[in-house]
């Protein structure tokens, strides 16, 4: 009897789990379809906001060019936006922010990627996890701390001392810089020659480009300690800015496709005998080039939309400076006349003063669309060169 | 399902408090515009307060132009302005059924600011215009050292840089070289730390800087509201329609013209009516 009644409680047990009731099947599937549904309108939400803002922004913007025509917008420097005849001219606020983005990425590339290539294969494992978040903390500081810097301390100090600061810059980036290269150089050009005449060979040529450095070094320093810095909010100032502030995107990036490139690639060539310079170089840069290119982009995306530092320390002058990339003028950007140029832009009256702006605002919206198809146009290309 | 249940009832309780604290709107003044007045309505409403702690007066600085603005889209109830209301502004507000009316609290006079090194004293209206239109372009034609001018002007979206522009440029346009900051705090922060700089700010914003005369006519609070010194401009509030006696919007407003605002205008450093 027990074992009897064991039997079929088993039975019960078995059935239900294996196979199930029609009503439980349609409640499953009823709820698998919300669930998806659900998760399905979570993601079409970003998607839409994306549309929305598009939307948003040329609705606002056409009329501007309606009213303005298209010419003056984007070949004119004069830019009058409340005089009695105003003008719109915004060519030098599309030279600003290209100029301030070409100077940050000139300061944040060279360091982010030799940051990443030093986080990922030159130091210990155990040192990366702790150095790694601690550059990560550049991203979390609010962009007005950095303004305020720039403004208060920063352009203060390019007025008294810029000179000096310059010189100082190019002693420190180039003697490292030159005693690297000049070793590089006079190895590969004493490379075929035998070990006799190799040692002396090498001494000489390495003599020759020191004193070449040293010679151009002092020039440089000179010439740029004699300068005189009249206004230190200037396209210098904020692209030092904001090159520290896309460090951190650069940095995490590039060394996250780093170190995807996988340890049978360093593995390989360094069985093939190449040192860790040459595989640095050689194998590893190159297999992470596309993710480095992405780090890149991310880099200048994140500097052309950057508005509160800009807007601070910039100066923002509506001038394109002379000649074009003298760093020491001040510049106005995209992003600073939206900012400074809103509250007085009248939405009730609907002005061309109004509507400008959005031109602006879609000009910069096209423009991190084109950067970020580039980008994943750039990604899908190197995976299918890797997968063959 | 408790927490859900929770929830619901503190977002009720939430949502219950706030409109409690709507339907006390009489008592509540928001005050936004001019950050040049900023300093006078915040005092205003510091002293007001203390005096009927049942009001509450909330004071934003978003510019003279953002203040219209919002008194139009009814989302303020006094807005501050260092300038007059333009015509097209009125208009815009008698559109949206908003009547303006214009208060003024007090006197400002635009001071030319110049780096305390700096030996030139004295500059006339001409000059000025001059050296922000850019046809001056070293202090050492106006008598000082030679080295460029680094001209800063507020952002034009400020009553100052219309007051300015009128009282001053006489509408012809600034040079592309002037640099433009967002506030009179940044304009005497970057003339207290350049060499090269000369900026213009309202009276109250002179410390650590050198003042410059105009037109051999010293800024004082005399000059000022007596109109000698030629870059002198009367301070407004604006509210819808004029305020009812007695109601605490007619006291803040109305605060101006008594002994205690008059001294109040006087510590924020304004000049204060007569």
């Amino acid at each position: 009897m027990a074992v009897k009644a064991e039997a079929i409680g088993d039975d019960r047990r078995a059935v239900p789990s294996l196979l199930l009731s029609q009503r439980a099947r349609r409640r499953q599937r009823i709820a698998a379809g919300l669930g998806s549904g659900v998760l399905l309108a979570v993601t079409s939400l970003s998607l839409f906001a994306v549309l929305f803002i598009f939307y948003f922004i040329a609705r606002d913007a056409l009329p501007f060019f309606k009213l303005e025509g298209v010419r003056e917008f984007f070949a004119s420097t004069r830019w009058y936006p409340s005089a009695e005849k105003p003008e719109f001219g915004a060519l030098a606020m599309f030279v600003g922010s290209g100029l301030v983005t070409l100077g940050a990425i000139v300061v944040a590339v060279p360091l982010g990627i030799s940051a990443a290539v030093c986080l990922s294969d030159v130091i210990p494992f155990s040192l990366r996890q702790w150095v790694k978040p601690v550059i990560e903390v550049l991203a979390a500081i609010p962009s007005v701390a950095y303004g305020f810097f720039a403004l208060v301390v920063f352009a203060p100090l390019l007025q008294q001392r810029g000179g000096q600061l310059l010189a100082a810059t190019v002693w420190i980036v180039g003697l490292p810089v030159a005693a690297l290269g000049i070793i590089v150089l006079s190895d590969i050009a004493t490379d075929r020659l035998d070990d006799n005449r190799r040692s002396a060979a090498r001494w000489a040529i390495m003599a020759f480009l020191g004193v070449g450095a040293l010679a151009g070094l002092v020039f440089a320093s000179k010439a740029l300690g004699a300068l005189h810095i009249a206004s230190g909010t200037n396209a210098l100032n904020v692209s030092i800015i904001l090159g520290i502030m896309a460090l951190p995107t650069v940095v995490s990036v590039s060394e996250d496709a780093l170190q995807a490139v996988g340890r049978e690639l360093r593995e390989g060539s360094y069985a093939l005998g190449a040192t860790r310079a040459e595989t640095i170089v050689k194998t590893v840069l190159p297999a992470a080039s596309s993710g480095i290119l992405a780090a890149i982009i991310l880099g200048i995306m994140r500097a052309i939309g950057e508005t509160m530092v800009v807007w601070m320390a910039s100066g923002n002058a509506a001038q394109i400076p002379h000649p074009i990339l003298n760093f020491l003028e001040p510049v106005r950007t995209l992003t600073a006349t939206i900012a400074g140029d809103m509250g007085e832009a009248d939405q009730v009256t609907g002005s061309a003063r109004y509507h400008v702006l959005f031109a602006m605002a879609l000009c910069l919206l096209a423009f991190s669309f084109l950067c970020n198809f580039f980008s994943e146009w750039i990604i899908r290309r190197a995976r299918k060169k890797v997968g063959g | 399902m408790n927490w859900l249940k929770t929830i619901a009832v503190m977002t009720l309780v939430v949502g219950l408090g706030g409109g409690v604290a709507v339907g006390k709107d009489a008592k509540k003044i928001v005050v936004d515009g001019s950050t040049t007045v900023g300093p006078i309505a915040k005092a205003f409403a510091e002293y007001y307060m203390g005096k009927n702690p049942n009001v509450n007066i909330t004071v934003s600085e978003s510019g003279s132009g953002n203040g219209a603005k919002s008194l139009i889209n009814a989302t303020c109830d006094v807005a501050t302005m260092s300038r007059p209301m333009k015509n097209s502004e009125i208009k815009a507000a008698q559109d949206a059924g908003v009547l303006p009316i214009e208060h003024i609290v007090a006197m400002d006079g635009i001071v030319l600011v110049v780096h305390p090194s700096n030996p030139v004293a004295n500059l006339t209206i001409e000059q000025i215009r001059d050296v922000f239109t850019g046809r001056i372009k070293t202090w050492k034609k106006l008598g000082g050292p030679d080295q460029p001018i680094v001209k800063i002007s507020r952002d034009t979206n400020s009553g100052t840089y219309e007051a300015f522009e009128t009282l001053v440029m006489n509408r012809e346009k600034m040079s592309d070289k002037v640099e433009y900051v967002g506030s009179n705090g940044a304009i005497r922060q970057r003339v207290m730390s350049t060499e090269g700089a000369i900026g213009y700010v309202g009276l109250a914003f002179t410390e650590g800087v050198k003042m410059l005369k105009a037109n051999d006519i010293e800024a004082t609070p005399e000059t000022v509201t007596d109109q000698t010194y030629p870059i002198a401009r009367p301070l407004y509030m604006y509210t819808n329609g004029r305020p009812k006696q007695g109601t605490p919007l007619s006291g803040f407003v109305g605060l101006a013209a008594t002994p205690e605002g008059k001294k109040i205008v006087e510590a924020t450093g304004f000049v204060p009516l007569k």
